[in-house]
């Protein structure tokens, strides 16, 4: 076991636990955040994506050793109910989710990535987000969601 | 309690749920209530004129299981708490379909109260009534028809108005039900809210089978495009999964499933995990291992660690032979589900017999979360939060897996991750219970990805042959369809705990396989699996169900012993059987060279699925031609296919259109474009059927 520090949303917390233990546990289990979900455990299809020093990073096979000391945002940190971040709107506008346990992914993929490169191409959004999995098939949806909150976040 | 009119009940000893349904709506949160004492004491009257008991009030609690609310109690479906502010109540829940939203558009609807003001609650055994399962498309058919939550409303809101006509001292037909409240029609000033009629208290009436309905031209809520009442939260990451449900000193388990198909447990060595860190117990139960730690992470590296001797067992066909081995496999339960009886001596004298074998892997249901449930099994009941879809039946089941009577189960329908038919959300919920029973203590588990993968019930394999008879214009004269499918356990029901892994490794048998030799005749036209072809008139004993016009026609299935566990995934059969049908006709298009549109328009006399045909072909912009159109045999080439459906016969018609692109050095497909058309019936929310 070992104390573990990190800033989350902007609260610093200290956690005791097997240095090992992915991040997404910590997460989910300590600080019982809903955002970040375990999918495959495998880093292969980005449903526990978190945002750390601007990158999108696979928090279900990053320990948490790897991590003491940084600040971490979730999709619970990117917004609020009363002023959501604009992909969190978008996504709500366009009604983009049938289930909705792959937003987080997408979501957190597309925000790092924006926050890059505000004024992207179709074709480097969709390299972006190649890598993150939606089952139920939104992703018309999701991707004209990306579109409207790029052209937002970069006014 | 009786239907006296004004008698004061402990809120914990007395109530029925149906009171108390009432009650938590109109004073506290549900969970806040359960948290609270017994002290808690609540006075409230029946207002029913007519609330001396009623027999069927009198039997609460008796529904189509035990322990079911009473489908035909308006009390059973609906609640109005003192603010106004109306609960709905389902046994039809969200699966990410959004259901959910639709049947709050429905209560909102024949109810007259603004959307904002509804709130469904769904699938909880102690709460709602047994609706069954919701799956095979059914959620629609059952609750908008005239005797569950569509009626349960429009009882309620016919209720509301006789009520208000003491109040407001007018006759109910110059009363109109509005937003919450009744208002006399002309001037809506003179009006009394729903909050101040029934707030807080029961209906106590029996759903009025004549209470009426509105008709679509009267919706104003229903067949608009509404907004899904779950999107924000989850957008917000705030959204509450079964992944997320947290009891407090909840423990965390992980299952250690067979290394291959038909293992056994020879021996396991406990010490081999002894001392790991936040290791409670190893559970052994027959052959179903699992440990139980503290922590997810330490559940996760004992279950690793712990070394399990497991039996070998018989090995399994070759991939490669796997679906011819399924034609000659035995027992096999054999059905004609058509038989004109004169098909053989229709392709005999045929100018040209097409064949065509069409096959369907087993296929995951590969939901993006891992399955996950939490079981709190102690001091003799078991609670489940679960994304089961049918929390009766598991109730019922996860029971027997207990050794424990139904009524001593609790299972809670907590969404999951999306759900396209039986994943291993029930599978999952007992490995909870089974290692909450063993510890006594609250315990959470999510499955491994390979844990799912490897042993969840997948959806059918399939091998389909089909012929047909062509005379020498090119007329189809005979259809012939013939199927082989393995299939092993299935959903569990209410009795059948060995119908998935966890409860066959504990030591429950699956169903037992059927056998049927010679094959079963049809007894009527049934097309629930859409192995009869749209093309064909469906003729049994000259009634004819059929799509189509082909007279000589036979279908012909086989269901084989699987040595994977199977079950619903997605359009079960239909998808795969529809699939071959359709692939089969452009065949037969192709070799005739005739339009693959204009071949299906000559055998199909179905006007719905003509309508959907039409409807996609004329939005696609379809080219009347023969497929495919002669282009260059390098590069990027361009392709279009088309297909059409009567879902289960009767039960939704269908159309499509894709134009795709295959680059021919690569063969990478692409999908360009999909224009599909549907008839579904009245929709309720058309941007929810969009989404879907």
């Amino acid at each position: 076991m070992a104390a573990i520090t990190i800033t989350v949303n902007g609260a610093i917390h200290t956690i005791d636990l097997d240095p090992t233990t992915p991040l997404l546990y910590a997460l989910s289990d300590d600080l019982k955040l809903r955002g970040p979900k375990f999918g495959c455990g495998l880093g292969q299809c980005g449903s526990c994506t978190v945002i750390i020093n601007g990158q999108a990073v696979r928090s279900c096979i990053t320990p948490v050793q790897a991590v003491n000391g940084a600040t971490i945002t979730t999709l619970e940190g990117i917004g609020t109910p009363e002023k959501p971040h604009p992909l969190q709107q978008a996504f709500i506008d366009e009604q983009a989710a049938q289930c909705g346990f792959c937003l987080n992914a997408v979501i957190m993929t597309a925000k790092a990535f924006l926050d890059k490169n505000p004024e992207p191409t179709d074709a480097q959004l969709q390299q972006a987000l190649s890598n993150v999995l939606c089952r139920c098939f939104v992703h018309v949806r999701m991707f004209r969601a990306i579109q409207k909150a790029a052209k937002e976040m970069a006014r | 309690m009786s239907g006296a009119t004004s008698t004061r009940v402990d809120a914990k000893v007395e109530m029925t749920r149906d009171a108390r349904t009432a009650f938590e709506q109109s004073v506290v949160s549900r969970r806040g209530f359960l948290k609270a004492s017994g002290m808690l004491t609540v006075g409230f009257c029946c207002w029913s004129a007519a609330s001396s008991v009623d027999p069927v009030f009198a039997q609460f609690g008796v529904g189509t299981a035990e322990g079911s609310l009473a489908p035909n109690r308006v009390d059973s479906w609906i609640a109005v708490a003192a603010d106004g502010m109306v609960t709905g109540y389902t046994g039809k829940q969200e699966l990410g379909q959004g259901i959910v939203t639709a049947q709050t558009q429905l209560v909102a609807e024949e109810l007259c109260v603004p959307l904002a003001h509804v709130t469904i609650v769904a699938a909880d055994t102690a709460r709602t009534v047994d609706e069954g399962y919701t799956s095979g498309s059914q959620s629609h058919p059952t609750n908008f028809n005239h005797a569950n939550l569509a009626q349960a409303a429009a009882t309620a809101r016919q209720t509301l108005i006789q009520l208000a006509t003491q109040h407001l001292g007018v006759p109910s037909s110059q009363l109109t039900a509005r937003d919450g409240t009744v208002i006399v029609t002309g001037n809506p000033s003179k009006k009394i809210s729903y909050g101040e009629l029934v707030g807080g208290k029961k209906f106590t009436l029996t759903l009025d089978p004549n209470a009426p309905r509105k008709s679509f031209d009267q919706w104003t809520i229903l067949g608009k495009p509404v907004p899904r009442v779950d999107i924000p939260a989850l957008a917000m990451g705030t959204f509450e999964f079964v992944h997320n449900v947290n009891l407090p000193g909840m423990l965390h388990g992980k299952v250690v499933r067979p290394p291959f198909v038909g293992a056994t447990v020879g021996s396991v060595d406990e010490s081999s995990v002894a001392g790991m860190p936040g290791l409670i117990k190893v559970v052994i139960k027959k052959n179903f291992v699992g440990v139980v730690a503290e922590r997810p992470w330490q559940t996760i590296q004992a279950a690793n660690r712990l070394k399990v001797n497991w039996n070998s067992s018989v090995g399994l066909t070759k991939q490669a032979e796997y679906y011819e081995s399924l034609r000659k496999q035995s027992p096999s339960r054999d059905a004609f589900l058509i038989n004109s009886g004169d098909v053989d001596q229709a392709l005999a004298s045929a100018a040209t017999v097409l064949k065509a074998t069409y096959f369907h892997p087993f296929q995951m249901h590969g939901s993006m979360g891992s399955s996950c449930a939490v079981a709190d099994v102690s001091s003799g009941k078991a609670t489940i939060w679960s994304a089961t879809q049918g929390v009766w039946q598991q109730r019922g089941s996860a029971a027997i897996l207990l050794g424990m009577n139904p009524e001593d189960v609790h299972v809670i329908f907590t969404r999951g991750s999306g759900c396209y038919g039986h994943n291993g959300a029930d599978t999952v919920s007992y490995d909870a219970a089974l290692l909450s029973h063993a510890v006594g203590k609250p315990v959470r588990v999510q499955l491994s990805r390979k844990d799912e993968m490897a042993w969840e019930n997948y959806g059918n394999a399939y091998v389909m042959d089909c012929r047909a008879g062509l005379d020498a214009r090119g007329n189809i004269t005979a259809w012939d369809h013939e199927t082989w499918s393995p299939v092993l356990g299935n959903r569990p029901g209410e009795n059948r705990p060995g119908n998935v892994i966890t409860g066959f490794l504990a030591g429950f048998e699956p169903e037992p396989f059927r056998a049927q030799t010679p094959p079963s005749q049809p007894r009527g036209f049934n097309n629930g699996s859409n192995a009869i072809p749209s093309y064909v008139a469906g003729c049994v004993d000259d009634r004819c169900g059929g799509a189509g016009s082909i007279r000589s026609e036979r279908v012909l299935t086989h269901n084989v012993v699987s040595p994977f566990w199977t079950g619903p995934l997605r359009s079960p059969s239909r998808l795969q059987n529809t699939f071959a049908h359709e692939c089969f006709m452009d065949e037969i298009a192709a070799h005739i060279k005739a339009d693959p549109v204009a071949l299906r328009l000559k055998y199909l006399t179905n006007q719905r699925v003509v309508g959907v045909l039409q409807a996609a072909v004329h939005a696609a912009g379809w080219d009347a031609r023969p497929s495919s159109k002669p282009q260059r045999s390098a590069g990027v080439v361009t392709g279009r296919g088309v297909s059409c459906v009567a879902y289960e016969g009767a039960n939704g018609y269908s159309a499509m259109v894709v134009e795709a692109e295959v680059d021919t050095a690569s063969g990478v497909v692409a999908v360009k474009r999909i224009v599909v058309a549907v008839d579904c019936g009245p929709i309720s929310n058309p941007d929810g059927l969009k989404n879907q």
